[in-house]
């Protein structure tokens, strides 16, 4: 087994947010308490629905927000003890690629400078060297050396995707937090994003943490998969391992929820009912309990370790003890 | 038996700043009573500017119906007066949208933007209306019905909104619900439980559907037949079953292999090479010819028509019909 290239231990989110006309403050828990490690080479693929906290663990490991609590261990520094000054130099070991292709381009660069600029801002290339450089990026992504003067606009949206990556790829990271990089996709243009990840991986070596609510996308991109509800992630497994036979409840409830594209297939009625809780205010016990057709009374007292149950699977469900 | 709905040689344009967008080339297809009619297609191949001209809400200037008839129970609706395609949008045919958040008025209870619709077109007075609305919210699974009725929107979470919007679409037993992208802005867990409603409000109420997606695994969830649409056109139309087991169009078979499934393990994804094309300036003969590998002398020439594989299995592709199309 290959090392852990990152190593993530207790790491909590809270955000404080006021509500109401009272101006009542109250904590977000976003992200409370999440354990996982990514081995060196290979993609880590981080599902859950909307508000799960997927996106906060993504920001919190490259440390574009502060942790609560909790460790970040990349190569051995713990990533979310080093003062911002200190985090500076290594930032360029860790990028990430965002979900919006027209927003996380500067409109009023070049793509020569948005791909040039990381760089110039570690100190990675001459000036003399660097069109070259990136124009050498550009063609590992799929682009032209005649794309280098134009500006984003001129751009589809998965060619902008492309130059995201480019980018993200410029300082030669060895870790890439891919937030949702194809959602805004058709999925003609999803799968030539997906396919060119892979191909950047194998050709790069690149360590992928892979955050997605697309559960197809997330099966092909992945070699380990992390199950998140509600702030915490309830599984964890190879991929092969967690598709073939998910165990907790909620990993079953969102397998069985993806409509499946065999029409002679019926659903089976393991449809989950409710919506999910708010964040602000948890149930107690098991997280998942207000929705879980299997909840025995402890789960709803009793919070629910996570724990390995076999060789490589993780589960935070009282029906593994 | 005619069908309920019958769409036939439709053509939109869209002109802005002298350039002419042909949103719509000649779009065909029926709704039979009582079924489900899938539109699919990625972003700006027509499939919502097909739904919104049924309603003949298409925004002109700039968009403008060019040709085309659409038949509802005996009438064209493109012939008939404002006046008249009004007193059918809402209660013969009407429609729910992709984001329930924008089709709620966010200064108006639930119960008085569902009862304001059921007084328009069912003359009941506001007791007896609002009476109608907590009965449809009933119907349509809501927990506590009665209290929901005095919330406002933005109380709401998005499943329960589009079950509203859902209520309130039904609340005047239409003959055909268009509905476009309706779970597209919800999770995955949130989307089973809509998809279960409107399957069975449907069978409930014998409403036909149209329903508008990008999502092949809802379509094969939700519909009897299926229209695939490439650039302003229906390239393949079929029922299910043959679509998704033997899509015959080289756009079909793409669009196809190009998901990453869950059920299945897949090295790499298929790729469609290009890009769609500039409607505003198409390519000549079949539209998806720049992007075709099966490509063939007539394809940059004439545009293929439907052609039939099989009883109700057609394809515009010179592949399955004759050499020299027809224009």
């Amino acid at each position: 087994m290959a090392e852990a290239l990152l190593q993530v231990q207790g790491l909590k989110k809270h955000f404080p947010v006021t509500r109401g006309w009272r101006e009542e403050k109250a904590l977000v828990r976003a992200v409370d308490g999440v354990d996982f490690s990514i081995r060196r080479g290979e993609t880590l693929g981080l599902v859950g629905e909307s508000g799960c906290g997927k996106t906060t663990v993504g920001r919190l490991i490259l440390r574009l927000i502060d942790p609560t609590e909790g460790e970040v261990l990349f190569e051995g520094k713990n990533l979310a003890s080093l003062e911002k000054k200190e985090i500076h130099p290594l930032r360029r070991f860790f990028q990430i690629i965002f979900q919006d292709p027209f927003a996380s381009l500067n409109p009023r660069m070049t793509v020569s400078e948005i791909v040039g600029r990381p760089m110039e801002i570690h100190g990675l290339s001459e000036r003399s060297q660097r069109e070259e450089k990136v124009a050498s990026l550009l063609k590992s992504v799929g682009l032209m050396r005649e794309h280098l003067g134009r500006y984003p606009h001129e751009f589809s949206g998965g060619q902008r995707q492309r130059i995201g990556i480019a980018r993200a790829l410029a300082t030669q990271p060895s870790l890439i937090v891919a937030d949702e990089p194809t959602s805004a996709l058709d999925v003609s243009v999803q799968a030539q994003i997906l396919n060119l990840l892979k191909k950047l991986q194998r050709d790069l070596g690149l360590t992928f943490l892979f955050i997605s609510h697309n559960i197809g996308v997330i099966r092909h991109i992945s070699d380990r998969v992390a199950v998140m509800y509600l702030g915490k992630i309830v599984e964890m497994a190879e991929k092969k391992i967690l598709f073939q036979s998910p165990a907790h409840p909620y990993t079953k409830a969102l397998l069985a929820a993806v409509p499946s594209l065999d029409p002679k297939r019926k659903r089976g009625e393991v449809i989950l009912e409710g919506d999910v809780p708010s964040p602000i205010k948890p149930p107690p016990g098991c997280r998942f309990h207000t929705r879980c057709s299997y909840a025995l009374p402890k789960c709803r007292e009793e919070e629910p370790f996570f724990h390995q149950i076999e060789d490589g699977r993780w589960i935070a469900c009282h029906l593994y003890p | 038996m005619d069908p309920l709905l019958s769409v036939k040689d439709l053509k939109v344009h869209f002109v802005t700043a002298g350039r002419t967008v042909r949103a719509l080339d000649g779009v065909s297809f029926d709704i039979e009573e009582g079924k489900t009619f899938g539109l699919v297609g990625e972003t700006g191949c027509g499939k919502s500017v097909t739904a919104l001209s049924v309603l003949r809400l298409i925004p002109f200037p700039p968009g403008k119906i060019m040709g085309g008839e659409i038949h509802f129970r005996g009438r064209n609706l493109l012939a008939l007066s404002e006046e008249e395609i009004r007193s059918i949008r809402g209660k013969e045919i009407s429609m729910i949208f992709q984001e329930p958040m924008t089709s709620l008025n966010p200064v108006f209870r639930i119960g008085d933007q569902m009862s304001e619709v059921i007084r328009l077109h069912q003359g009941l007075d506001r007791s007896q209306a609002w009476a109608k609305a907590e009965e449809m919210l009933e119907r349509v699974q809501i927990p506590d019905a009665r209290r929901l009725a005095k919330q406002f929107p933005h109380q709401l979470s998005g499943g329960m909104r589009q079950r509203v919007m859902i209520a309130m679409e039904l609340s005047c037993h239409p003959y055909l619900l268009i509905a476009d992208e309706p779970t597209t802005a919800l999770d995955v867990t949130i989307q089973a439980q809509i998809l279960r409603l409107i399957k069975e409000m449907k069978n409930e109420l014998h409403t036909s559907i149209l329903l508008i997606t990008h999502d092949l695994g809802v379509i094969a969830e939700m519909c009897n037949r299926v229209g695939v649409m490439y650039a302003g056109s229906i390239v393949e139309e079929a029922g299910v079953e043959e679509i998704f087991e033997a899509p015959k169009h080289p756009y079909t078979r793409g669009l196809w292999g190009a998901i990453p499934r869950i059920d299945e393990e897949k090295e790499a994804l298929s790729v469609i090479p290009g890009m769609v094309p500039d409607l505003s300036n198409p390519p000549a003969g079949c539209r998806f010819h720049p992007r075709c590998a099966h490509r063939f002398e007539p394809c940059d020439q004439s545009v293929p028509s439907l052609f039939s594989v099989a009883p109700s299995h057609r394809v515009a592709c010179f592949l399955y019909g004759e050499r020299r199309g027809h224009g």
